[in-house]
């Protein structure tokens, strides 16, 4: 397949901290028993004045002076852990970074580190000159200032966000847990439900589809049946208690739990309610999902049920054998996880793991599961259940019904592979 | 007549509302009102038919000259792609384990290429093209599909009649389509 250059999946991207990762193994040369080789072993020899019983050096003179970062950044010592952007593309107006999922904890991904997709680059949009317009089959045609936006009943809600091609269904298939579904991320969002806006302007009969449209220079335009938009579809203002970054629609955004990410529209400029379906070219040309028999699905909008194991995962080290705790995340567009199995003996024997509260419709879940590694070769996975019974679906049994040419809403389990030096590798690829 | 000069008198209002920015009645009282001025200014959705199409035309010969100049960086000469997408060729590829989604083999509606070219190409300056151009642009993209004779000129009209060869290939969603028995052990 001749693959467009526009699109959402960025395959052969290497995780530049686990680049570091192996870099530092070798230039320390030390391991930390029981944990991560990693960069924790970078420089522990010079650093050994700091250990015990030597008193740290951070601590026989005063730190920073209040005021020295006015936005606070991460340690200088996590700079490794940034967006996974694919080095190769041949333009980066149209494209997608990823979150580094193998470095984060828990279920909420840090604004500066989650996922983009763009279709003609970020857009700088100053607030006070931007206008959503509320028209078609409405009974008033509205226009709404942002202060008008945030006049609105606020509501808060965990979601995650998903990018529909995350991964493709062609190897080569990506090293890390980045490189295969980094185009995840989940966030509290804070803005007003659609149903209310919506209401405001009073929707006529025959109000089937909203069409909802960017001001980016894509004029991104995406239809929506208004079951959805009358049910926990919102506008968008803030992420993690700040204000939308510009990557993200600042200063305005549809979020539309569940449904695939491009059509939660960012810099939400427009929503004409209407009878039918736009059939913009997103929707027809692009986002579409082509079968083996030439047929292509359209309007596909759920995200199923995924997970992944992000550590021990790709391009990470088990430095000796011992007690290791398995962890990843869950998340389906259909409803709650209700469940995660785990595999250490290549698929042979599932258990269940452990899922972290809340366990939240639409949001990242995460789960864990304790394990010692005997030190020999291993293949370990994972496998989400959902509140609708729906089980995540292996790589093989995708491919049996959709082929390779399907492209997008793959959701199949991704296997990791540890050798005896305990290396952790993708065992699909 | 009494009546009559109430309906003068709402139609004022009316009009007067359709001028000048007022102050919305919805639950909240939030928002003002879109004039029709405005709305026609933003409104750029091209549906399936071509509805909502603008006046003006274009020939396949103008739009070879338009796309030359505004195109063919990205697109390739003939459209054979580059930088961006391949708009030409691919038919009869799709259930093929190579598959080419262009234009001519993959888009379902005809107008789509008007709505899509007006508002995001060219990449470095969207909606910078005249209507006319637009119209002639998307022909000489569908005249190299083979969807145009080389002699056409395209309007509103003639695009929302073009019948693209995949129309029929799009189905809906299925899923749930694949089933995972949830072996726990001895698998």
């Amino acid at each position: 397949m001749t693959e467009p250059t526009d699109i959402d999946n960025d395959i052969g991207v290497t995780s530049r901290r686990g680049f570091l990762r192996k870099g530092g193994a070798l230039v320390g040369g030390a391991v930390i028993a029981g944990g991560l080789a990693g960069g924790e072993a970078l420089g522990a020899d010079e650093s050994a004045h700091n250990l015990p019983p030597k008193v740290p050096e951070w601590m026989k003179t005063p730190g920073d002076p209040m005021g020295s970062q006015l936005y606070g950044t991460p340690s200088p010592f996590e700079k490794s852990v940034i967006k996974n952007i694919p080095k190769d593309l041949s333009q980066y107006l149209s494209a997608s970074g990823r979150t580094p999922l193998q470095d984060l904890d828990g279920i909420i991904t840090p604004n500066g580190l989650f996922y983009e997709r763009h279709h003609a680059g970020v857009p700088t949009i100053d607030p006070a000159q931007h206008r959503l317009m509320l028209h078609g089959l409405v009974d008033k045609p509205l226009i709404f200032a942002m202060d008008d936006i945030r006049r609105f009943p606020s509501q808060s809600q965990i979601y995650f966000l998903e990018c529909s091609g995350n991964p493709g269904y062609k190897k080569p298939y990506g090293k890390t847990a980045s490189d295969l579904v980094g185009l995840v991320g989940c966030a509290e969002w804070t803005g007003v439900s659609l149903k209310l806006v919506l209401q405001e302007a009073g929707l006529q009969a025959g109000a089937k589809w909203v069409v909802a449209e960017g001001a980016d220079a894509a004029a991104l335009t995406r239809s929506i049946p208004i079951e959805k938009c009358l049910d926990d579809a919102m506008l968008v203002y803030s992420q993690n208690g700040e204000r939308l970054r510009p990557q993200q629609g600042y200063p305005l955004r549809l979020l539309l739990p569940g449904f695939e990410g491009n059509m939660s529209v960012k810099w939400l400029r427009r929503l004409r309610v209407a009878a039918e379906p736009t059939y913009s070219r997103e929707e027809t040309s692009k986002y579409s999902d082509l079968m083996p028999d030439g047929s292509a699905r359209e309007f596909t909008f759920y995200m199923e049920a995924k997970s992944i194991i992000t550590r021990p995962s790709g391009g990470q080290r088990l430095s000796a054998p011992g007690f290791h705790e398995i962890s990843g995340i869950a998340w389906s567009g259909r409803g709650k996880i209700r469940r995660v199995d785990v595999s250490v003996d290549d698929g042979k024997s599932w258990q269940e793991a452990q899922l972290q509260e809340p366990v939240l419709t639409r949001a990242l879940t995460r789960f864990r599961l304790p394990w010692h590694w005997d030190g020999q070769p291993a293949v370990i996975q994972s496998r989400a259940i959902d509140e609708t019974g729906y089980v995540q679906p292996t790589l093989a049994e995708l491919l049996a019904v959709r082929g390779e040419n399907y492209f997008y809403h793959n959701n199949a389990i991704w296997p990791w592979r540890i050798a005896a030096g305990g290396e952790v590798t993708n065992a699909n690829a | 007549m009494p009546t009559r000069e109430l309906h003068i008198a709402a139609f004022a209002v009316v009009a007067l509302a359709c001028v000048t920015p007022a102050q919305a009645q919805g639950p909240y009282g939030i928002g003002r009102s879109a004039t029709p001025a405005e709305i026609a200014g933003w409104n750029i959705d091209i549906d399936r038919y071509g509805n909502n199409l603008p006046p003006g035309s274009g020939s396949v010969s103008h739009g070879r000259e338009v796309f030359d100049q505004q195109c063919a960086a990205c697109h390739g000469a003939k459209g054979e792609g580059g930088i961006g997408d391949q708009l030409v060729g691919g038919q009869g590829t799709l259930a093929t384990p190579k598959p080419v989604r262009t234009v001519g083999s993959y888009w379902p509606y005809a107008p789509t290429l008007f709505d899509y070219i007006r508002r995001a190409m060219p990449q470095n300056a969207p909606q910078s093209l005249s209507n006319d151009d637009v119209y002639a642009v998307s022909g000489y993209v569908l005249n190299l599909n083979g969807l145009l004779p080389a002699d056409a000129t395209l309007d509103a009209r003639t695009l929302g009649a073009i019948k693209m060869p995949n129309r029929s290939m799009f189905v809906d969603d299925p899923r749930p389509d694949v089933k995972n028995p949830a072996c726990m052990t001895g698998c």
